[in-house]
């Protein structure tokens, strides 16, 4: 009997490694192991054995059995994965083929600028607020230090709806709104559209934006001024940009000043960029005029501040290489999506 | 204000690079412009002298000149001018040299003969007969014998040595619209001394009243004061005062005219002359203008006046327009014998009304209108009247009139040094800040300042301020962070909103535009708008660009459309556009005519639209996907053909479920398309920013996730092709009850197959409850209720 047993064992072993399908494999299981298989015959003869030939026939048999029976799913799982490999292989695709078209809307690069602009204020604890772009004259000029044919109104070639309403030529008019409403501290950025009566060319539109600030507290001072609107300069050009300031008159700020930047192109030793001066302008500002302060209800006498505007195109245009304005309203899509 | 730099080494001595120069200038507030080098495009051209003059010998027209130009050997060249002579000083451009216009002049043959250079007219030299009025046209000029000698460059001969600046002033100072006003600047920058002309007349005849008396009837004359002149000799002014007046941008006319733009030039104060026989009655009288006059000006137009323009006159006539310019009757001609000099101040506001109102503006009215001083007439026509003398124009006659009702009176501010350094963020002695006040011509009386007269623009503490921080250097002032409360910044609600709703559109793949916000009224035609539609009444711009820009528009489809149609013609072949476009509602009265008194509404539109790779449905999946995210519930989109703008037949509105419009979207009405040049079919949805902002709802809460299974069912029923899918999906809900999680549309077919006139439409349904496993029995009864219904409501019945 053990010698028929290591021959089952042997033949069967034999025969499992030769199967190379599912099928030839469950035949041999059949063959040796099914209800009517070798092994199970033998096993069923068993009963003729001396009690003493039994259990060692019986351990020997449960060996072969054990044998097979792991021989025969290995192979099972072998044949399975080499399958699973082959499925595998065969799903190669083309990697380098180009990818199912995803388009994300583009934000407009004046909103980039923008956004950037909210980012360095308003980490700087300056509220956003927004004012009408119909504005009365009352907010656009004469609260503003700017009465009815003052000179400095010539400078600003302004849309009239009629003789008290106008569309803003600038957004300082929020700085009276917002000192109308809010008592100090006050600290503000108001960007918005303002419209001067400027026909379309490539450096002027008759629609275009500024962003207006304005701080006013106790003690504000220009050394303030000069150190926010210096860190804004940094934050929006870069670390190593060089300003400067430079006196001159808005009426609604006294002192008033001017701020530069170094050219960036030649830095600073004048250029056709810079027009041969060496620097950029950049931004008007200056210290609220206490006449302002005054017609807002506020006493210059306890409360100081500075206002600065700045528009949004040209910071845009320098940014983005655009030479001309005019992309920035025409909205074509090849435009919009370089950015 | 150009600034001839020699010249204003008359009142300051000052030797500086021009770069060095304009940057201190722009430091301390004067800011330069630019300058120019007047000789910069002229080189090597020398004074000449005719030595003499023989016959080309093959050409009549030519004549070949030996010119001496103070070097050993004179110079051959060959004219063709007939008005030259032996001995004439000339301007000869030598070889190689350089003239006004790039042009290059080199030594040539002209039939035969070398020529090493060219004789010069007054043109090819840049200059006109009002430079050198002894000059001829056409021909070469011949220089005066005092102007040179042989070898001298021609740019100093003809006052060409000369940088002139250019300052930009600003409307406040109108006292640096002056030579002294600059120089004075220049000083202060500089810390150098000013010396300032003093005007003495030597000898006068005879006295002004017997001649001239001046009344002032309107207080917007706060001074006139007059001399006069006789014994008159109408002439060209001296060359030094041709060149400086040329340099600084103004044309030499004749001696009294020239005097009196020299002197407005210098002292910033414009004089006028008016010929003393064209005044009537001997008296001069400013007034305000009456009903109807006319006068004539000096440029020859005759002119309607304005109500409330201020008016030089005499008992008869009409003699000048305050401020802005002289008539023409009373102008100094060649025959003028006696003058009158003016020189007055006249309110700012009401010379900037008339010369806008007459449509000129002179060199006059644009200083006067920024307001003068009206304590430097008295300098300036002293120095006029010295400069007549100086210039043997005429004879002074003894006296001034000086018709000055209030005098004018110093301003006086507290200087607190204390105050000044807290403000602006310095550390500076009292000492320091009077230096600077005193080097503007500022004094000190005491702790009080007292304003000069020129400075009527520093009115208080804010002002000194500035004029201490200027000279001190505004570089010099340390930069610092501003104490205070720490605030919190960012952005309100409402803001953080709005960028939200960007961020879905960026996410749907729409661009964002950014569009002009006027119309024009033939808009609203393209827009298909009924003449009577309240989208027409607009905010109006009384002084538009043009009629296609005169309102404030009222609706966003006009500026999108603009853009998919641009880009349409630009061949793009799909295009996803956004914008928060903000409209401008006016308030309308009862009548419903636009209320001109009052600002209108400003409303933010978010405005979407598509064409190509989408359609309806694309854009409606991106509105509902905006609705959702804002927290809107129960919005529905009612069908309309109503809005004429848009498609009757794909057009919905889009509304709240407490019945709000939120919005519209459609496809833009395929004529208004047309008319826009984008044949094509292009998609609109207009939301109202306002009230999405109102609805939203987006305080989320936890929901358990559901334990047990859904079920779901498909459903296809047959109904009439007009029954509109949401009524059939209002009674699938109706009948699903709470159970019934989800209803998709997945099929919808019309043909042959479903009869004529009518359709099917194939539902999935999902129930499911958070409680219990449904059972069969639970939902065939669920879905026997729901074919029940859409049999009544809808007349649909299940498709076999």
């Amino acid at each position: 009997m053990k010698e028929q047993l290591e021959l089952i064992l042997k033949n069967g072993l034999a025969e499992i490694q030769a199967a190379v399908s599912r099928d030839e494999l469950e035949k041999a299981r059949v063959k040796y192991l099914g209800k009517k298989g070798e092994l199970t015959l033998i096993l069923r003869s068993m009963g003729g054995l001396s009690p003493e030939e039994r259990p060692v026939a019986g351990q020997l048999a449960n060996k072969v059995r054990e044998e097979l029976t792991n021989a025969i799913e290995n192979a099972f799982s072998e044949i399975a994965a080499k399958a699973n490999a082959e499925k595998i292989k065969a799903e190669t695709i083309d990697v380098t083929l180009p990818g199912a078209s995803v388009e994300l809307g583009k934000k407009h690069p004046l909103s980039i600028v923008l956004d950037e602009i909210y980012d360095i204020f308003s980490s700087m604890g300056f509220s956003i607020v927004k004012g009408p772009e119909v504005e009365l004259d009352y907010y656009n000029f004469e609260a503003l230090n700017i009465p009815k044919n003052h000179p400095a109104r010539d400078t600003q070639d302004t849309f009239y709806i009629n003789d008290n309403i106008l569309l803003r030529t600038q957004t300082s008019p929020v700085q009276v709104r917002t000192m109308e409403k809010q008592k100090p501290p006050i600290r503000i950025i108001a960007p918005g559209r303002v419209y001067r009566s400027d026909p379309v060319d490539a450096t002027h539109s008759p629609v275009f934006h500024q962003i207006e600030g304005l701080v006013v507290d106790k003690g504000i001072t220009m050394g303030d001024l000069k150190g926010t609107l210096e860190v804004f300069a940094k934050e929006l050009y870069g670390n190593d940009t060089v300003v400067r300031f430079r006196p001159h008159h808005f009426p609604f700020t006294e002192p008033s000043a001017e701020m530069d930047v170094m050219c960036f192109k030649c830095q600073g030793k004048g250029c056709r960029l810079c027009k041969g001066e060496g620097w950029i302008e950049i931004l008007g500002c200056g210290m609220v005029h206490p006449e302002v302060l005054r017609n807002c209800g506020i006493d210059p006498d306890v409360y100081s501040g500075f206002a600065f505007g700045v528009g949004l195109e040209r910071i845009v245009m320098r940014r983005f290489n655009i030479d001309d304005m005019r992309l920035l309203f025409e909205n074509d899509l090849r435009f919009l999506k370089q950015f | 204000m150009n600034m001839p730099f020699k010249w204003l080494n008359d009142y300051v001595k000052i030797d500086k690079d021009p770069k060095e120069y304009a940057s201190r200038m722009t430091m301390t507030g004067s800011k330069v412009e630019g300058w120019e080098d007047m000789g910069a495009e002229i080189e090597n051209v020398v004074c000449g002298r005719i030595l003499s003059i023989d016959k080309h010998p093959d050409a009549d027209k030519l004549v070949v000149c030996q010119i001496d130009i103070g070097k050993d050997q004179p110079v051959q060249i060959v004219t063709g001018a007939t008005n030259l002579k032996v001995g004439d000083l000339v301007p000869a451009a030598l070889h190689p040299s350089k003239l006004p216009g790039g042009v290059v002049i080199k030594k040539t043959k002209m039939r035969g003969i070398e020529s090493n250079g060219m004789l010069c007219s007054i043109a090819e030299l840049g200059l006109t007969l009002h430079d050198c009025p002894y000059a001829i046209e056409n021909g070469i000029l011949v220089l005066p014998e005092e102007y040179g000698k042989p070898g001298d460059d021609i740019r100093k001969v003809l006052g060409f040595d000369e940088t002139v600046f250019e300052f930009e002033i600003t409307p406040n100072r109108p006292d640096c619209l002056s030579m002294i006003g600059l120089a004075r600047e220049t000083a202060a920058s500089f810390e150098l001394p000013l010396t300032l002309p003093d005007p003495v007349i030597k000898e006068t005849t005879d006295d002004i009243n017997n001649y001239l008396s001046v009344d002032i009837e309107s207080d917007l004359c706060p001074r006139y004061t007059a001399a006069m002149a006789k014994d008159i000799v109408i002439k060209p002014s001296p060359k030094w005062m041709r060149d400086r007046l040329r340099n600084a941008g103004v044309r030499p006319i004749n001696n009294i005219v020239d005097i009196t733009n020299y002197v407005m030039l210098e002292y910033g104060q414009p004089m006028h002359a008016f010929d003393y026989s064209c005044i009537d009655d001997n008296h001069i009288i400013v007034r305000l203008s009456r009903s109807g006059e006319t006068t004539k000006t000096l440029d020859g137009q005759d002119r309607v006046l304005a109500d409330n323009t201020l008016l030089i006159t005499d008992p008869k006539k009409v003699i000048g327009i305050a401020g802005v310019m002289g008539g023409e009757n009373s102008e100094i001609t060649e025959s003028t014998k006696m003058i009158v000099f003016e020189s007055a101040t006249f309110d700012g506001p009401t010379v900037r009304v008339a010369s806008r109102k007459i449509g000129m503006r002179t060199e006059a009215s644009s200083r006067f209108e920024k307001g003068l001083d009206c304590e430097n007439t008295m300098p300036a026509l002293l120095r006029a009247c010295q400069l007549v003398e100086e210039l043997g124009a005429g004879k002074i006659i003894g006296g001034i009139v000086d018709a000055y009702p209030k005098k004018k009176q110093h301003r006086r501010i507290k200087l607190d040094s204390d105050r000044v350094n807290s403000f602006i963020g310095i550390d500076i002695s009292k000492e320091q800040m009077e230096k600077y006040l005193l080097s503007l011509g500022f004094e000190l009386e005491g702790d009080d300042i007292i304003v000069p007269f020129w400075r009527d623009d520093v009115e208080g503490f804010a002002d000194i301020s500035e004029e201490i921080a200027r000279l001190y250097g505004y570089d010099k002032i340390a930069s610092s962070s501003f104490a205070g409360e720490t605030a919190v910044g960012g952005f309100t609600p409402r803001q953080k909103f709005e960028r939200k709703l960007a961020n879905d559109c960026f996410a749907f793949g729409f661009s964002e535009a950014k569009t002009l916000t006027f119309v024009g009224s033939k808009v609203f035609d393209a827009l298909r708008l009924p003449s009577d539609s309240v989208l027409r009444k607009a905010v109006t711009i009384f002084n538009p660009l043009g009629e296609d820009q005169s309102m404030m528009r009222t609706t966003p489809i006009h500026s999108i459309m603009e853009v998919m149609a641009r880009n349409y013609n630009f061949r793009a072949p799909s295009a996803r556009i956004f914008e928060q476009a903000t409209v401008f509602l006016p308030k309308l009265d009862e009548k419903g005519n636009v209320k001109t008194d009052e600002l209108p509404l400003e409303k933010d539109i978010l405005t979407m639209s598509l064409y190509g790779n989408g359609n309806f449905f694309t854009l409606k999946g991106c509105v509902n996907a905006i609705l959702d995210d804002c927290g809107i519930k129960g919005y529905d989109y009612i069908p309309s053909s109503e809005n004429p703008s848009y498609h009757p037949g794909r057009y919905a509105e889009i509304q709240a479920s407490d019945g709000k419009v939120i919005g519209h979207i459609g496809q833009i009405h395929p004529e208004v398309s047309k008319k826009y040049g984008a044949d094509t079919e292009i998609y609109m949805a207009e939301l109202d920013c306002d009230i999405l902002f109102e609805l939203q709802d987006t305080e989320h809460s936890y929901h358990p996730l559901p334990r047990y299974p859904a079920v779901t069912r498909d459903l296809a029923v047959i109904c009439d092709k007009g029954v509109y899918a949401s009524h059939l999906e209002k009674s699938i809900k109706k009948g699903g009850g709470k159970n019934l999680e989800l209803i998709e549309v997945f099929d919808v077919y019309e043909g042959a197959q479903v009869g004529a006139g009518k359709k099917s439409i194939a539902f999935a349904l999902s129930f499911r409850s958070y409680d219990h496993t449904l059972t069969d029995d639970e939902i065939n009864g669920a879905m026997e209720k729901i074919l029940k219904l859409l049999n009544e409501e809808c007349g649909a019945s299940i498709r076999a």
